[in-house]
């Protein structure tokens, strides 16, 4: 019976591995975020900036700024200037404005990528309306201020990078709370 | 090990039985036989199925313009088509091989878990008639190609995509359940003597198959569960909106899909390691080298899945890393492919049916070798991505590769499944036909992958126009070729010459000890094995 | 030999070369920027290479075929291993992988530069059409595919540029550094244009680089490249490279087209033009869903003939079309379409078909939904 025993065994690692499998498999989703922010693959920017925030005078980085709205997303969205000339270690802010045309509040969700992929992980903001979902009521507008470092870690050949915001409508998945407007 | 023959004695009494009677015999046959036939039957109407759908895509595409079909139901017919190919037709296939021969290969009684292999099966048609009713919902089947990227495949999906899954998930457990059979057969029940090093190379490459299987598998499980929580359950895996990341399942996707594509050709690799030393009448050259080099592929197979998106935008490291890592894979290819040269060199050889689809196996699939080296190739994938040229590449390895590799097989171990003779004239026929139209059908799409033709669409440029006819007539040809293959099969089945028990001179292996056709019961005894 | 698969491809190069006709092309063609003649030149170094190699082993197979024929009286010869040819077939493919490698890291590593550009275009995926926006000129316009119906329908001729034409091609400047950003709004589509080899992903919520200074003016066509949906095969590019005056002059025309766009949406319209004009619009916008003859594709994409909708309050057809409808393909084209176009596809689909209406939406009216939106 020696042998029936080790092929339960056997049965219960393989069958251990192909549970382990399928953990890895989802796994990999927070595997892939460290990756990411390690080497801003897929230009997810990076988290707090730690370096000394002394500005590097010596270069200038210039840095554009997009805005996209996914198809069904009615919202104006767009940033006040096109484009800023940075010094890396230093503090800049670009201002967003969103805009809510229709006749329902609705939620949106603002979703950052920079390129080239590169700078990624040297572009850190301090202040960002993409941290948090916005709800805007109907008609209404609001100024939303992005502040960021670009690291001066950052390789000397990147002399430009961009910033895009794609603006998701998820008023389905979080509806926003209407003003309640009885009082 | 007899201990373990002696644990599937709940089968003794039946020993002296043959199996039972009528339909019962194969929804409850628990027989490595019956199962073997039941896999090679299903998997041979789902190359009709998936060849089906095949032929209307080049049918469309046989003249430029809009004819046959609508876009939507072109893009069902390609998705369909890759799914049935794949799941349905090659993995089945190579499964049906495996119960057949492992067990006579390495002298065991049978699988070593037979009434899961029994379950392992059946959720097969289950889970292709979930898949195909998807074609007659309102909305209409898959239609986001056998890749199905997010978020195609989830937000801008047909309502059918839950179906789809669930075929999906059923498919996964039918291979996994197939995968435990195979390793619990090949690590327990070899016969005595039959050390590692001595089993056939099928055996080998199929214990290889088996863990690349349980390993990725349950990731493909994983990967369409985090689709259907994305699609029902208000995660966001995949979608940007929420925070998830579309490339994310890519990433998971071709963790699975780059391992697979070697699933599809390891077994073929092996059964072709059998039959050209057997009709060139001389040992296997390199045996050593052939199981290190499976190996080496299959572990390689891990650390490449990039380079199935080099323009989704990697940084450059990432490129030239699965660059690097893919180019490996081309020495351990080259060394089996130049172990069947040698085995060939110096030989004694004749050219029956299957000696001729293994050599045209070797010589095609490397041919389809060449075309992914240069895929591999970072800079130039930028223009080969996503054009027929891929398309070219892959068929060639997985037509003349998997196909011809199965077709092989079959004709090598008909005789040993049947009890008779396939009439060789007609092999040599179907051989011939199947090459010419399998040529005919591909080698064209590299010319206009290369002339800028991308994959999946169903209407093209007229520059396009002379070679998809030229494609589409090779296709035709291919595919009603293999209607003259079940005719083949079915006149083999109910007579021609009696085979004897070793009806190649040159064959090796303990398959080749019992007679023909192979005793429903086999090795109940274990062989001795020197 | 007829087996031998070489002889049966080179009957065919040669029947493909005697032809010499654009119809048959085999190859990549070298392309107009220097990445694409490098990516060519390593496409065909890699190609000669792999052939050489075909050769021998080839060779080595069919000389044993025919010479070590059992019926030619040959006997079989026993060797079954030699460590020294074995380690040798292990290394010298190694080698041959390192001498393409270091070519390719070479291309790819400028493909890779990224150095100041002259012109930043923002490149933006949609079903089933390309957005592009000149960054810093306020000139943005979508590209649709120009191929009538009819020639896809095969109810009449296809001309030479079938499927690979478009209403409004992308306009660059010859030998400048142009650096394209690109997106997508819906799925993942694929930028390619060959005569650059630049391709590159078109993903929701991510912006991917790529860049190109091309060398000669032309137009150079590609198409999308990443299956997205149902006309996928229907979204090409065109490229047309200027001269540099040529490209500041078009530059002009089109910023001077914005403005004057302005003054058409405050005109006096009457149904006729904004029919006509609306004809236009929904054969390149709403046909690929909506159909020809306003049939749909139900139930995905609904009828508009004799639709709820199309015959229905017009204020609420408005809505609808400048909004979409969320959930469903219906997308929103206030964001798509100019005043005077909304209007003019309205009009249309209101008096089309056997949908006679006889009312009007005019410029002025979605222009003040516009307003009374953003107020």
């Amino acid at each position: 019976m020696a042998d029936s025993i080790s092929m339960k065994k056997l049965v219960t690692r393989l069958l251990l591995v192909v549970v382990a499998m399928f953990i890895f498999g989802f796994a990999l989703v927070p595997i892939y975020d460290v990756m990411c922010k390690a080497f801003g693959i897929n230009g997810k920017t990076a988290g707090q900036y730690e370096g000394e925030q002394v500005t590097d005078a010596s270069r200038q980085v210039r840095v554009q700024f997009l805005s996209t709205n996914a198809v069904d997303m009615p919202w104006d969205f767009y940033p006040k200037g096109e484009q800023l000339v940075v010094q890396p270690g230093a503090v800049n802010e670009m201002v967003f404005v969103a805009h809510n045309p229709t006749n329902r509040p609705m939620s949106a969700q603002a979703v950052p990528s920079i390129a080239p992929s590169t700078a990624a992980a040297y572009f850190h903001k301090t202040e960002c309306f993409c941290f948090t979902q916005q709800v805007l009521q109907p008609g209404e507008r609001i100024e939303m201020p992005m502040r960021f470092i670009v690291d001066r870690d950052m390789p000397k050949d990147v002399k430009h990078l961009t910033l895009s915001y794609t603006l998701f409508d998820i008023t389905a998945r979080h509806p926003p709370v209407a003003l309640n407007t009885d009082r | 090990m007899s201990a373990v023959i002696d644990d599937h004695g709940h089968a003794g009494a039946d020993h002296a039985h043959g199996p039972a009677k009528g339909l019962m015999r194969w929804v409850l046959t628990t027989n490595h036989k019956d199962i073997g036939t039941l896999y090679l039957w299903f998997a041979f109407c789902m190359f009709l199925l998936g060849g089906s759908f095949a032929m209307v895509i080049r049918a469309e595409l046989f003249q430029p313009g809009l004819q046959i079909v609508e876009p939507a139901f072109f893009n069902q017919m390609t998705t369909m088509h890759g799914l049935v190919m794949v799941f349905g037709a090659v993995m089945p296939a190579f499964v049906g091989l495996a119960n057949w021969m492992i067990p006579l290969m390495i002298g065991a009684p049978d699988m070593a878990l037979p009434r899961m292999n029994n379950f392992s099966f059946w959720l097969l048609p289950a889970a292709f008639l979930l898949l195909v009713s998807t074609l007659f919902t309102a909305g209409g089947g898959p239609n986001f190609g056998w890749t199905f990227y997010a978020p195609l495949s989830t937000t801008y999906a047909p309502e059918s995509v839950t179906f789809f899954i669930f075929a999906i998930h059923l498919m996964g457990i039918s291979s996994i359940m197939g995968a435990i059979n195979v390793i619990a057969t090949i690590l327990n029940l070899r016969a005595p003597g039959m050390t590692l090093m001595k089993m056939p190379l099928f055996v080998w490459t199929w214990l290889i198959t088996a863990f690349l299987l349980i390993a990725v598998m349950p990731v493909l499980a994983g990967c369409v569960t985090m689709m259907l929580m994305d699609i029902h359950f208000g995660t966001s895996f995949f979608s940007a909106a929420g925070g998830g990341d579309p490339v994310l399942f890519q990433h998971v996707f071709w963790f699975f899909g780059h391992p697979e594509v070697y699933i599809m050709i390891l077994p073929a690799f092996g059964a072709v390691s059998s039959i050209i030393p057997a009709f060139s009448r001389k040992p296997l050259f390199g045996y050593t080298s052939m199981v290190y080099a499976t190996a080496a592929i299959a572990f390689l197979s891990f650390i490449v899945w990039a380079h199935h998106m080099f323009v989704v935008g990697i940084p450059l490291v990432g490129e030239l890393f699965f660059m690097y890592a893919t180019l490996l894979i081309a020495v351990p290819t080259g060394v089996k492919v130049f172990n069947w040269a040698s085995t060939m060199w110096q030989g004694s050889l004749t050219f029956e049916t299957p000696m001729l689809f293994a050599v045209a196996f070797v010589i095609l699939f490397s041919i389809g070798g060449f075309s992914g080296l240069m895929l591999a190739i970072a800079p130039a994938d930028f223009q080969y991505q996503d054009t027929y040229f891929v398309v070219a590449h892959f068929h060639y390895v997985l037509v003349p590769g998997a196909i011809f590799g199965i077709f092989a097989s079959a004709y090598y171990w008909m005789p040993k499944w049947t009890g008779h003779m396939y009439d060789e004239t007609l092999g040599k026929l179907h051989f011939w036909l199947s090459f010419i139209g399998m040529n005919m059908a591909f080698f064209p799409m590299h010319f206009v992958g290369l002339a800028g033709m991308p994959r999946r669409i169903p209407d093209y440029n007229l520059q396009f126009a002379d070679f998809n006819m030229v494609s589409s007539i090779g296709a035709f040809m291919f595919g009603t070729t293999q209607l003259f293959f079940l005719f083949i099969v079915i006149k083999t089945i109910r007579g021609g010459p009696p085979a004897p028990a070793k009806p190649w001179d040159g064959a090796e292996g303990l398959e080749w000890s019992v007679p023909s056709p192979a005793p429903y019961h086999t090795f109940t005894t274990p062989p001795e094995v020197k | 030999m007829t087996r031998h698969p070489h002889v049966w491809m080179g009957l065919l190069l040669w029947s493909i070369f005697s032809q010499a006709q654009a119809a048959w092309t085999v190859n990549m063609a070298p392309g107009a920027t220097q990445i694409s003649n490098a990516v060519f030149d390593l496409h065909m170094t890699i190609f000669w290479i792999c052939v050489v190699i075909g050769i021998i082993v080839f060779g080595a197979m069919f000389w044993s075929m025919m010479m070590h024929r059992r019926s030619t009286g040959q006997n079989a010869a026993h060797f079954h291993e030699n460590t020294r040819v074995e380690i040798l077939w292990t290394i010298v493919p190694f080698v041959i992988l390192v001498a393409m490698a270091i070519p390719a890291t070479a291309t790819l590593i400028k493909m890779y530069d990224s150095s100041e550009s002259d012109i930043d275009i923002q490149i933006t995926g949609y079903q089933w059409k390309w957005h592009y926006k000149y960054l810093g000129q306020d000139v943005e316009f979508f590209s649709n595919l120009a191929t009538p119906a009819e020639q896809i329908h095969n109810q009449s001729a296809k001309g030479e540029h079938y499927l690979l034409e478009v209403d409004k091609p992308l306009v660059l400047p010859v030998d400048a550094k142009v650096r394209f950003l690109v997106t997508s709004a819906d799925v993942i589509h694929s930028w390619w244009v060959p005569a650059f080899a630049v391709k590159r992903d078109a993903i929701p919520g991510f912006v991917n680089e790529a860049w190109t200074r091309v060398d000669k003016p032309g137009i150079y066509r590609g198409q999308c490249a990443e299956l997205c949906g149902k006309d996928h095969g229907f979204m090409p590019i065109v490229v047309e490279v200027k001269s540099k005056p040529d490209y500041e002059k078009w530059l002009g025309e089109r910023k001077a087209e914005a403005a004057q766009l302005k003054e058409l949406t405050s005109k006096e319209w009457t149904l006729d033009e904004l029919k006509e004009r609306g004809d236009k619009i929904y054969h390149t916008t709403c046909v690929a869903c909506h159909q020809a003859e306003g049939q749909g594709l139900p139930p995905m994409f609904p009828a508009l003939k004799g639709s709820k909708i199309a015959t229905g309050p017009k204020a609420d057809h408005l809505s609808l079309v400048f909004h979409g409808k969320p959930g469903t393909a219906m997308a929103a084209f206030g964001k798509q379409l100019s005043e005077v176009d909304i209007a003019a596809v309205v009009t249309y689909e209101r008096n089309a078909w056997g949908n006679n209406k006889g009312d009007m939406v005019t410029p002025k009216e979605v222009l003040e939904l516009k307003q009374a939106e953003s107020k």
